[in-house]
């Protein structure tokens, strides 16, 4: 009865911020600087510096500190995952996403009703955090960056073997991967030295912090060194790790006739693949893929659905047909294209 | 299935021709038998399948899900092979992923009611990028950036032989090519190249030098003779098969079944495939409307008429002639065109000179009539044998000079492989007066050569330093009466074209000189352009 009287919208509603919940007086992921913020993950659209206090896994904090430093927010609530905080009486839980390291979805609890808002995720597995876990739930919040039935990612040990076996043809040639720099390029470090890639890899300077981040959260990156170092080094045979904006900077001028590579779920088409110059395209995505997203609606069967950002219309149609109530938020701030 | 589809994907996106011949050559060395076969057959066009027709394809993605959401997904993809690779809602519990030949050998058997169900069935055992593969196979035409040769290449490279010799071969061999590995690995003789009609590997001539080449040349050595702007062909007609083929050995005979017919003697002309009408060349443009075509109407025929001009005969009836001297052939090839007969056989005439000056004289100033559609000279060494390929010495082309024109830089655009970090495909432009009075750039042509590895810094540092607008790898740069970079572009031709805004397309532009030192509004204006298009004839 009680569960009746209340509106998912009185819990969480939508403000030009971002999602606001009007009984706790918090945000969670807000595009602008606010009083109490929730923070699902690290990423520069859902992260930004300037809120009084911000919730996130420590994980989070440490990539926040690490991007903006110590003075990102003034106070700072560390939240495991698992553990509970209470914001005038609502509750809010920090569980895994599977989409980077430290990323949870923000489960917010409130007078029986319960949303969870996933921020970004995925359902695969990944070496550098730990896997998405299904939260039962009256409304699931969702991303839909790949919200298209031509998005199905491939398994990424395949894309890794890709990479690897370009490096045997050309063996002369430096491999250049343009990755992010949060989350992608950590992953794509450890699924080649799971592939058994035991060279140094070559990375980009904007990656050295985050990459700390990640040893300092036991995550294991064997060798690296600056792709960057003193003398020019052509890097023949080598791997190298790069920003996306950075594969067609002059910056990429010093290597040996650089084989381009991307990593990034939107190189399932080969438009966007030729668009940006790249020859190697590999599908890894931190996002779920088509498939995913549906298979987490169908499991987790929420009386409602809400699609954030990506291709909004296709998976609320989905979910439509499949019996979901489901609408599109179309929240403004978060962006899709460098993944 | 596999390596073929990895195989086309990575071609589909790969620049430069040395990276394409590595992938193609290590997956025919990687490849077993007959796959590999196959696949050389696909990507040399010698196998074809016309199969599969998109929109069956569409009606049975759309039959497995929801055509709203197909739909939405062919609008972001923009292709319906690939939307279809990706979307297709495989049936679980599939077969095995099929190799290229069972899918090859299934579809040679198969009923026209069992195709579609054939289809499906490997779409489902397929990936994405298997899926994408057969489709590009079976809708015709896989169109990944490699050539024909560039695939013989790759077959030779394996057996460490001359292309050359894979060419001579090609025509009596059948895919999937069993005896052409089995020699190039060393495992048998080679196969026997005894077709009648086969393609014989062309002579090619070397530019010459003109600073060095002249002063070390005897010009009695040397038969002279116009440099015909058609595409180059070799005209055979063997007991009973008549065929044209290309200068790269592709049979083009289905797209001129008007010369094909009229090749009535017995034996192998080497000659360019000309438009001529009442017995006059007509410009490249005119042929250009009859090249890659799979087959030519009665009005298309009517409109171009094509023929040979013989500079060669390599057969005379069952004998070889290319062990002999030029000056033989050429007394032979005098005869047999003559004996031949045919309205649409003539002979490329020579033209005697005294010494280099006076044959730079005719150059510079051919006299009336086909000579002035010429590209330049040939010059051949009278006691030349044919010999294929292209060896230093014995023939020279000796083109006429460019024509030249200063042009102002409006876009460039980010180039490909070694080049992805450089602006480096520029679209230029001439001022041209509209209709209010003012001058204003209208684009010419794009050119992405002709400059040295340091001008190309400077190109690019001027490219970013100026952008105006970005559209994706397009940047405008800044160019008007008042400030702009003045390229000097040279190019062989000009043409008419409905294509371009300023109505006319120039043949192999290149940028020849940069000019830092002169005004934009200095630049040359389209009415000189128009002019040189008259003078040109066209």
């Amino acid at each position: 009865m009680r569960k009746a009287m209340i509106r998912p919208q009185d819990l969480l509603c939508q403000k030009p911020d971002g999602l606001y919940c009007p009984p706790g007086d918090f945000y969670v992921d807000p595009v602008r600087p606010v009083d109490r913020a929730v923070i699902t993950h690290g990423h520069g659209d859902h992260a930004r510096a300037g809120h009084r206090t911000v919730a996130a896994t420590p994980e989070t904090l440490a990539i926040m500190a690490a991007r903006y430093g110590e003075a990102y927010a003034q106070t700072t609530r560390s939240l495991a995952y698992g553990e509970t905080l209470d914001r005038d009486g609502v509750e809010v839980t920090l569980v895994p996403a599977g989409h980077i390291l430290g990323s949870a979805q923000a489960v917010v609890r409130w007078k029986g009703l319960t949303i969870v808002v996933s921020g970004d995720y995925k359902r695969r597995r990944d070496p550098t955090c730990a896997p998405f876990e299904p939260f039962p739930c009256d409304v699931f919040v969702t991303e839909a960056t790949f919200g298209l039935p031509v998005f199905r990612h491939p398994d990424d040990a395949g894309e890794i073997a890709k990479l690897l076996r370009s490096t045997e043809q050309f063996g002369g040639r430096c491999h250049l991967v343009g990755a992010y720099a949060l989350g992608k390029a950590q992953r794509l470090i450890r699924l080649l030295r799971e592939a058994g890639w035991r060279r140094p890899i070559y990375v980009h300077g904007a990656f050295e912090r985050l990459n700390a981040v990640y040893a300092s959260f036991g995550v294991d990156l064997g060798p690296l060194a600056p792709a960057t170092g003193e003398g020019k080094q052509d890097l023949a045979g080598e791997i190298v790790l790069a920003p996306p904006s950075a594969l067609a900077d002059r910056w990429t001028r010093r290597f040996a006739d650089p084989v381009a590579a991307f990593a990034s779920g939107w190189m399932r088409v080969r438009a966007r693949a030729r668009q940006r110059g790249v020859e190697l395209p590999l599908v890894i995505s931190d996002h779920a893929d088509w498939d995913e997203l549906c298979a987490t609606l169908a499991e987790l069967a929420p009386g409602e659905v809400w699609v954030t950002h990506g291709r909004e219309e296709a998976l609320v149609r989905w979910a439509r047909t499949h019996g979901l109530e489901a609408k599109a938020l179309a929240l403004a701030g978060y962006e899709d294209e460098e993944d | 299935m596999r390596a073929f589809a990895r195989l086309l994907d990575r071609l589909s996106l790969t620049h430069g021709r040395n990276a394409k011949l590595t992938l193609a050559r290590d997956f025919l060395r990687e490849t077993p038998d007959p796959d590999r076969g196959w696949a050389l057959a696909a990507l040399t066009g010698a196998l074809v399948f016309q199969e599969a027709k998109p929109a069956a394809i569409r009606k049975a993605v759309e039959a497995r899900m929801d055509p709203v959401l197909f739909a939405w997904s062919y609008d972001f993809v923009g292709d319906l092979a690939e939307t279809v690779a990706l979307a297709w809602p495989a049936r679980p519990g599939a077969n095995r992923e099929p190799e290229l030949s069972e899918v090859v050998d299934a579809l040679r058997s198969a009923s026209r009611r069992e195709v579609q169900p054939l289809i499906e069935g490997w779409l489902d055992a397929l990936d994405a990028d298997g899926r994408w593969a057969l489709l590009k196979l079976l809708t015709g035409g896989l169109r990944v950036g490699l050539s024909a040769r560039l695939a013989k290449q790759a077959a030779a490279d394996l057996g460490d032989v001359e292309v050359a010799e894979i060419e001579e071969l090609w025509h009596a061999l059948r895919p999937p090519y069993e005896d052409l590995f089995a020699w190039l690995e060393g495992r048998s003789e080679r196969p026997s190249a005894e077709a009648p009609a086969r393609f014989r590997p062309a002579m090619l001539a070397q530019a010459i030098d003109e600073a060095s080449d002249f002063a070390k040349l005897d010009p009695a050595d040397y038969a002279a003779e116009w440099k015909w702007d058609g595409i180059r062909v070799q005209a055979v007609s063997e007991r009973g098969v008549r065929r044209l083929w290309s200068r790269t050995g592709e049979d083009i005979s289905a797209a001129f079944p008007d010369v094909a017919q009229s090749l009535t003697f017995e034996g192998v002309i080497d000659g360019e495939l000309l438009v001529i009408r009442d017995g006059r060349v007509a410009p490249f443009g005119d042929l250009q409307q009859r090249l890659n075509r799979k087959s030519a109407d009665a009005k298309l025929m009517a409109a171009f008429p094509a023929g040979v001009r013989a500079y060669d005969l390599l057969m005379d009836g069952e004998t070889d002639l290319r062990a002999l001297p030029f000056r033989e052939r050429r007394a032979r090839l005098e005869a047999f065109v003559a004996s031949a007969a045919s309205p649409r056989i003539d002979l490329s005439p020579l033209q005697p000179f005294a010494d280099w000056q006076a044959l730079a004289a005719l150059r510079a100033d051919p006299p009336p009539g086909d000579a002035r559609c010429a590209e330049g000279l040939m010059l051949k060494r009278w006691d030349s044998i044919y010999e294929p390929g292209r060896p230093r010495g014995p023939w020279f082309k000796w083109k006429r000079d460019p024509h030249l024109v200063d042009a102002v830089l409006m876009y460039a655009q980010r180039g490909h492989g070694k080049r992805s970090s450089f602006y480096s495909d520029y679209t230029f432009g001439v001022w041209r007066e509209e209709e209010d009075g003012r001058r204003a750039l209208t684009p010419v042509g794009k050119a992405y050569f002709g400059f040295t590895d340091e001008e190309l810094k400077e190109l690019d540092k001027f490219v970013r330093d100026n952008t105006v607008e970005r559209f994706g790898p397009v940047r405008s740069v800044r160019a008007d009466q008042d400030f702009g970079l003045v390229l000097e572009v040279a190019f062989e031709g000009l043409q008419r074209s409905t294509r371009h805004r300023s109505g006319l397309a120039m043949r192999f532009p290149r940028i020849s000189r940069i000019r830092w030192d002169k005004p934009a509004r200095e630049a040359d204006e389209l009415a000189t352009l128009e002019r040189m298009l008259e003078q040109l004839g066209a």
